[in-house]
């Protein structure tokens, strides 16, 4: 064997068993992956962009809106201040429709939209600002679906969110939040919050992560449509390019994952 | 020795006031913490199931941190499967799946955690369980 042969075969196996050094370790990661540790629930529902399409035709009553709120709040346990408006925890909510669209109200508008109540909530946006002001990452958009999460654990109270949010979307506990609540209406499935961190709807994670839809949209009757906004087949994507929508403040370039039909 | 009882009578009660602590504190302090497992939710199931998601060591040792990859699993990347080393798979929730088993709080955390003087924010917003008299 030259020296030149001799190179080569050296060359060619020192590849050989690079390669299968990488292959190995891909194979054993993925073997002991699928024997402890994480997953995912099977049963999950899952998508790439969770979107909510609010049809507003279909909230006639107080009681339609009542519904859907107080399904929200009592699944997570949203206490029920009163005595301080300043206070206040809200999940779900409604506004005025000059307050939700504000720069859209005329005053020939149809008497009937301008006095509608609008059920509001966290818009979840593509573009959240509350989660690029967050130092501590306690806020943050699920890269799997898009939910901007809250991690209690994290949040320190600062605040920042508060003021970055368009929407109005979050709550600050001034309080304990538990003695608001009458142990008999708390859902022992999930937990409160504790004086001192900033909380807003979660698109109901943990229903997801079980196969549920959110609260709201399983009592609403109809009146609210929850699916993938990337999914061209799913149901909200179907509504939406039938229908004409609008979105709150879509000039501030937060591309909100909540839709109005009117 | 000059002014003896004095001296004597002073050192008595010098002792006296240093050694307090150790009597006011007495055994609970020192008494070794004992979690209880005898909750009516453990006794419940047949024998050979009364296990925790790992072992006996590894919960002593690890559960804390146990507790915080849990955490940022369902939270944060949205897992809530648990998949443990026996094979057995569970659902990772404090409140759902460790406090329905463990249901005495009280017996079962506080016991070492007093004992360690560490103090948990786990409560403050997870919900605890309702104890039932054994």
């Amino acid at each position: 064997m030259d020296r030149r042969e001799f190179i080569k075969i050296a060359g060619i196996s020192s590849i050989f068993g690079l390669g299968g050094l990488t292959a190995f370790g891909t194979l054993k990661g993925k073997l002991e992956a699928s024997q402890t540790g994480p997953s995912q629930n099977p049963q999950a529902l899952k998508a790439k962009r969770w979107a909510l399409v609010i049809d507003t035709t279909k909230f006639k009553t107080e009681e339609d809106f009542k519904r859907c709120i107080d399904a929200c709040h009592k699944a997570h346990n949203v206490p029920h201040i009163t005595d301080n408006i300043k206070h206040e925890i809200k999940w779900m909510w409604t506004d005025t429709y000059e307050h939700v669209f504000p720069g859209v109200e005329d005053e020939y508008l149809a008497e009937k939209v301008k006095e509608m109540p609008m059920l509001v909530l966290c818009n979840h946006c593509d573009n959240p600002a509350c989660v690029r002001v967050c130092p501590t990452k306690a806020t943050f958009k699920r890269k799997s679906d898009g939910i901007v999460m809250m991690d209690m654990h994290r949040c320190i109270g600062c605040r920042f969110c508060m003021a970055a949010c368009p929407y109005g979307a979050r709550s600050f506990n001034y309080k304990d939040p538990r003695p608001y609540m009458k142990e008999e209406d708390m859902n022992p499935e999930f937990p409160t919050r504790m004086k001192g961190v900033v909380e807003k709807c979660t698109f109901c994670y943990e229903r997801l992560a079980k196969g549920l839809m959110p609260a709201c949209v399983e009592a609403s009757n109809g009146a609210l449509i929850f699916g993938d906004l990337e999914d061209p087949n799913s149901e909200v994507r179907k509504i939406l390019s039938e229908r004409h929508s609008y979105r709150r403040r879509p000039e501030l370039g937060t591309r909100p994952s909540v839709y109005y039909l009117f | 020795m000059y002014n003896g009882g004095k001296i004597i009578i002073g050192l008595i009660i010098f002792v006296g006031l240093i050694a307090l602590p150790f009597v006011f504190s007495g055994k609970g302090a020192s008494a070794k913490p004992e979690p209880k497992l005898d909750t009516p939710e453990i006794l419940k199931l047949p024998e050979t199931e009364r296990k925790c998601v790992e072992s006996k060591e590894y919960m002593k040792r690890e559960h804390m941190k146990l507790l915080n990859e849990w955490r940022d699993w369902v939270v944060r990347d949205g897992l809530t499967i648990y998949t443990s080393s026996s094979g057995k798979q569970y659902t990772m929730s404090l409140q759902n799946t460790c406090m329905k088993c463990h249901s005495n709080k009280t017996k079962f955390c506080d016991e070492c955690h007093n004992y360690t003087a560490v103090k948990p924010y786990c409560w403050d917003c997870h919900i605890k369980p309702k104890e039932k008299e054994l």
